[in-house]
């Protein structure tokens, strides 16, 4: 292709025996032309990272380039040397990651960090570079550059830190900026701030980006031309609206179909009969200062009042600090609320007893983010479903049979049971975790973000497995997540948390339709891929 | 398995699994070989080794077997290493355990009485224990543990502060488990592997204590211990060296094959470590 600033052909990359593929990449070709933002999809697992790695050359060592050529700018990356990688890192070929709290030094300045480009790079004078760093930092539009620069990586917030490795990355005008998920790890309204940023800077400059992401809504958002990977082979390449609008390869329908569109199916009849009612829960935390001086306090839940109907989902939604997770933890007095009550059952859970809550909880269960971290990784799966039964005085064997029934409800073979959680995908352990959480039959789950970390079509199947377990089984759920999407799909009602405090709550066609408090609004309008989000056809859950 | 797979990988700790197996096999077959007590006379004092069959490493300055005595040494060594180790890592784990766990005051108390013990240098306050309460082998492989806990209760508690907040741990208290339940079932597990190897750490410096103390004639002198007689050839040690070189290599030998096995398990339990 004329005009390509870097293109890749057939290149393959040999991953070390024992991975669960031979080849990370397998025989990918692709190009981007100056001034185009590709973007690059797939899962978790489909060799999008180990691309962006293997044009900076920054593998592993035990990952190896086996065949295939990287041209950039006439040169082929593939057999260039240390010194001449050094070149063109930086300089030719910029990169941004998805954690720019670890990718930044905790021990030196913003504008120290961005001004080492230079130093490294250039022979620029001390006050040029001084010069150069303010102007980029104006130009990621950080609101006070001077300040930024004398600023520490944890003085800023995540938002603020994404803008200073972009204005490190296009420091000296690289010819391509690979961005590696740079929004994934940021809340949605600085998603769209950042997203917006880099279509920006790119149409100045003229820089060509190597956009890479697991999230569809984002490439509607900033994507001309998208490549679509999966299992380390390109399915698909087109342009974004082609992919979008007609995709021609399954892998891609599929992909589509997952991401679930903020419509909010027609609302299901609630109940009259409220399980669980939250009445002006507080949950302050306070931190440091001695005998009172300088101490720092934290309102994470302020005077929150929420009502959970028989049978119902209450969504709970808002971005990271907003105290959504508090309050779940609260609810299941992992944390003690400070004040207020919470009655399930007609029992007041806030004001009993440890004891009394240990021998309580069976009523009222959670499922957790993180499948990874949720499961002792020492216990066998069966054992960690048959384990709630068991502390209650279910006899062992009667628990460990009743916990590979619970395998076929949540769609596991049962004869998984002897397995050890790693030996699982994470669909699958967020599925043993559900099973946990069932085993010890609750009125209420609390949820947290229990899709969160997940594939979009694993997210897809997980989504359905909770509406369906909820109609079967009578289920009432408290669903937290940031994800307005995923909220519109399973939730009856929804309640958005900011700053500690409800905002606003209703049915979700209501909140999201027709949208009062302007928090609200400004979270809707972020929802990456605007249009796309909405009216995509879908799978309905 | 895949963990035991991986120790017999490196030769270094199969070395050393060798070297602790023949310590072991010696400590064994001691009332075999020398059925006689080993800290009686023999023979003739200060018989070189090698130039009397019948004593072949050769004999002290009162005249008892060397050999004998390096066999009944090890059986001593490996007593004191093995049972302090096990009394240092169980108080280390109790009071990591408990205070990585509960955190707040317990931890504030729990962990200033380990500053107290840390503060003082280990051998002295060994000293001060066997000056107390006696040198019987008993007092002195308890004083051994005693001074030692410290290091494996602060790597237990640093292992429970991480592991205290995971998801799984939660999970645990929302099923409605007991604390004692998920410390012991849930964390510990989880928290054991580096501690098991630091007790090979433990082990080797609980024999290096005792031979210590043995140098300075304050261990029991009713048992055949390297230490001991190592503090007798000290009396030889210009002319007939070889009194107090010979359980020195027999200690050398022994802590080196511990420290070994312990960098084995190390690579072996955490195996992302070795891969740098």
């Amino acid at each position: 292709m004329s005009g390509a600033i870097l293109s890749l052909e057939n290149l393959s990359v040999r991953l070390p025996e024992g991975a669960d593929r031979p080849h990370a990449l397998s025989d990918v070709s692709l190009s981007i032309a100056s001034n185009e933002i590709l973007c690059v999809v797939g899962e978790s697992g489909s060799g999008k990272s180990m691309m962006a790695n293997a044009i900076m050359r920054l593998l592993p060592n035990e990952v190896k380039i086996e065949s295939g050529r990287m041209l950039f700018e006439g040169r082929d990356l593939c057999v260039a040397d240390t010194a001449e990688m050094r070149e063109v890192r930086g300089a030719g070929i910029a990169m941004i990651f998805q954690e720019p709290m670890t990718a930044l030094n905790p021990l030196r300045t913003i504008g120290d960090q961005i001004g080492e480009m230079f130093s490294i790079h250039t022979d620029l004078s001390k006050a040029e570079i001084n010069a150069r760093v303010l102007a980029l930092l104006a130009d990621v539009r950080i609101p006070d550059p001077k300040l930024a620069a004398k600023a520490y990586p944890h003085e800023l917030s995540g938002g603020q830190r994404q803008r200073a490795m972009i204005a490190m990355a296009l420091a000296l005008d690289p010819k391509l900026l690979i961005a590696d998920e740079p929004t994934t790890a940021l809340d949605v309204t600085t998603q769209a701030q950042i997203l917006k940023l880099i279509r920006d800077l790119q149409q100045r400059k003229k820089t060509a980006v190597l956009f890479i992401t697991h999230d569809f809504g984002v490439v509607a958002a900033i994507a001309d031309r998208v490549v679509v990977m999966q299992h380390g082979r390109i399915v698909e390449q087109d342009t974004a609206h082609q992919v979008l609008s007609h995709p021609a390869h399954p892998y891609t329908r599929q992909l589509i179909a997952a991401v679930p569109p903020l419509k909010a199916p027609p609302p299901r009849p609630l109940s009259s009969e409220n399980i669980l009612t939250i009445s002006n829960v507080s949950k302050t935390y306070r931190t440091g200062g001695f005998l009172g001086r300088g101490a720092r306090v934290t309102a994470a839940v302020k005077d929150t009042s929420l009502d959970l109907p028989k049978g119902a989902t209450l969504g709970i939604v808002g971005e990271s600090g907003s105290g959504k997770s508090t309050l779940a933890r609260c609810i299941v007095r992992l944390i003690d609320p400070d004040t207020g009550s919470i009655v399930l059952n007609g029992k007041d859970w806030a004001k009993l007893s440890r004891e009394q809550i240990r021998r309580e909880t069976r009523h009222i269960q959670m499922v957790f983010q993180d499948p990874f971290a949720s499961l002792n990784p020492r216990r066998k799966a069966a054992e960690l479903v048959a384990q709630g039964p068991i502390v209650h005085g279910t006899p062992r064997a009667a628990a460990i049979a009743e916990a590979k029934k619970l395998f076929e409800l949540v769609g596991l073979d049962p004869s998984a049971g002897d397995r050890y959680p790693h030996e699982f995908s994470g669909g699958q352990r967020q599925r043993i975790g559900l099973a946990r959480a069932l085993a010890l039959k609750p009125d209420v789950l609390v949820a947290d973000e229990p899709v969160s970390a997940l594939d979009v079509s694993v997210q897809a199947q997980v989504l359905k497995l909770l509406a369906d377990l909820r109609q079967r089984l009578g289920l009432s759920i408290i669903f937290i997540t940031h994800d307005l999407r995923v909220a519109a799909q399973i939730c009856d009602l929804v309640a958005v948390m900011k700053d500690g405090a409800v905002v606003e709550q209703g049915l979700v066609a209501d909140v999201f339709g027709h949208p009062k408090h302007p928090y609200t609004k400004a979270l809707l309008d972020s929802i990456p891929g605007g249009e796309f989000a909405r009216e995509h056809e879908t799978v309905s859950v | 398995m895949d963990a035991l797979k991986r120790y017999f990988r490196s030769p270094a700790a199969v070395i050393g699994l060798i070297l602790l197996l023949v310590v072991i096999a010696m400590a064994i077959s001691a009332g075999f070989l020398y059925p006689r007590d080993p800290l009686s006379l023999a023979g003739r004092p200060l018989v070189w080794p090698f130039s009397n069959p019948r004593f072949l490493l050769g004999t002290d300055n009162s005249g008892r077997d060397i050999a004998a005595q390096i066999f009944y040494g090890a059986r001593i060594s490996l007593l004191i290493g093995g049972v302090a180790t096990a009394i240092a890592i169980l108080i280390g784990i109790l009071v990591g355990a408990f205070a990585g766990y509960y955190g707040g005051w317990v931890d504030n108390v729990l962990m200033r009485i380990t500053e107290a013990f840390q503060t003082l240098p280990n051998f002295v306050l060994l000293l001060v224990l066997v000056a107390v309460f006696g040198s019987t082998i008993t007092t002195v492989t308890i004083a051994v543990g005693v001074v030692s806990w410290p290091a494996p209760a602060r790597l237990t508690r640093a292992e429970f502060l991480s592991l205290r907040n995971r998801e799984f741990v939660q999970a645990g208290k929302t099923l409605g488990m007991r604390d004692i339940k998920i410390i012991l079932g849930e964390i510990l597990p989880n928290a054991l592997p580096p501690v098991i190897v630091y007790a090979s750490v433990v082990m080797a410096v609980a024999i290096l204590l005792e031979s210590a103390l043995a140098f300075l004639r304050l261990s029991d002198p009713n048992v055949a211990s390297w230490g001991n007689l190592i503090g007798l050839g000290r009396d030889v040690l210009r002319v007939q060296w070889y009194v107090s070189a010979i359980p020195g290599i027999a200690i050398l030998v022994t802590v080196l094959a511990v420290s070994l096995v312990g960098q084995g398990l190390n690579d072996a339990l955490n195996p992302r470590l070795k891969s740098r």
